[in-house]
Formats: C-alpha cells, structure tokens, sequence
C-alpha cells in the first residue's frame, strides 16, 4: 500500500471528527490533526481506533503519541503493516 | 484501591459532589448511587416553584459515578499508575422522566473501551422504583493535571 493510498483510506476516518469540512480539501502529510483540524484529543483517540479496525494492525501508546499529524500517522501505519 | 479510597480521591465537595456511595467496581463497570438533598441551591430556580433536578447535574451525576469514579479506579490499578483525574470530553445522554428533590438514584455504568488514556462508557440512571430516568454514552480523558 504506497502512502496515496493510505491517506485515501485515512480521510474518510479522519473527516467524521471534522466540524469545517472545508479544512479537508487541502488535507496533505503536513496537516496537524489539533492545529490544522481542530481535533481534541478524545478524537484523536478514536481516529487511531479507527485506525486500528481499518488497517488491521495494533497500534501501541509509544506509537499513538506520535499521531499527531496525517504524515506521522501514514509513518505509524506503514510500520505497523511492514510488521506484521 | 477499595472503594473508600476512590470516595477519598474524588476532586469534588458539596455541593457539587454528586455521589454518595459505591456499591460495585470492577475492570468493566461500576455501580454508585446518590441522593438529591431537597435544599440543593439550584432547585430554587429550576424551575420557580417546581423543582426538578436539571438535566445537566443528572448527566454530572452519571459521570461523577461511570467516569471519575472509574476512571480512578481503573488508572489507579494500572502498575506502577497513579489515580487520575477525569476530565470530562462527550456526552449523549436522553432523558426519560423527572427526578424531584430528595430522590435516591442509582448510576450503572458499563466500560466500552479504556484506552490511550480515553475512557468510553455506557451510563443509565435508575430511580428507587427501578425505572430508567436517563442513559446514554460518557468519555473523557484521563489525566494527572485538575485544568486540562
């Protein structure tokens, strides 16, 4: 899965903790979930369960604590793919 | 930590404490109960000559009970973890019927998920005839700071 496709598979989970659907359109590996999305960290928590269901793959604290961006996440995913 | 503990823990006094005791607490769940004293300030006002308890301190109610009080108990069994405390993050809660001034209520709540520090459950509260008055879903974040 190249990183295209995993941001494909990343929006739709990260759109329904979105208010300004807007913020999205020119959603790329730099955007910040809090900053850029204003997502509160509940939300954050469950985007990488959503995650977690989407891709499979069991995502740890050490790991979720990186996730604050949708380049981080893709590094996260990636990771968690290649192993296991 | 035993139910006395958690009681001692909690970051609330009246007249904003809203629950009176534990009854059962475990890994998935927690019982409480609580009564509303008939002289609590905000029944003067909600509503002018009919007091009926808000729906807000219900829905606090429930989550003094299926959130703090596990939320306490659950990070405080992690190993090597400290009690934290709750802070507060959703609610979707309905509303069935009334609770007067002095009624004892119960809150069940059942955990969903506890996890990456967020708590997730499902809360009903009971009246004394067993009847549901409200039930819904609560999270929050379970931290080591009082302000977020």
């Amino acid at each position: 899965m190249n990183r295209e496709e995993i941001i494909a598979r990343l929006k739709p989970i990260i759109k329904v903790y979105v208010d300004d659907k807007s913020s999205l359109d020119h959603l790329d590996e730099s955007t910040d979930f809090i900053k850029d999305l204003k997502i509160n960290s509940a939300n954050l928590v469950d985007i990488v369960l959503d995650v977690e269901e989407e891709f499979a793959i069991e995502i740890d604290n050490t790991a979720m604590e990186k996730m604050l961006s949708v380049g981080a996440s893709i590094a996260v995913i990636e990771q968690k793919l290649a192993d296991k | 930590m035993n139910k006395e503990e958690i009681l001692d823990h909690l970051p609330y006094s009246k007249p904003f404490l809203f629950v009176d005791t534990i009854e059962e607490i475990d890994e998935n769940g927690v019982t409480g109960s609580y009564t509303f004293d008939k002289d609590l300030d905000f029944y003067k006002g909600h509503f002018k000559d009919a007091p009926v308890t808000p729906g807000v301190i219900l829905t606090e109610t429930m989550a003094q009970v299926g959130l703090v009080c596990l939320g306490i108990y659950l990070s405080g069994n992690v190993e090597g973890g400290l009690p934290g405390h709750v802070m507060l993050t959703s609610t979707a809660i309905d509303f069935m019927k009334p609770v007067y001034p002095g009624e004892k209520v119960s809150v069940i709540a059942e955990k969903i998920y506890f996890r990456f520090k967020k708590l997730h459950c499902n809360v009903q509260m009971l009246n004394e005839a067993g009847e549901v008055v409200c039930k819904g879903t609560v999270s929050g974040m379970v931290t080591n700071k009082m302000n977020g």
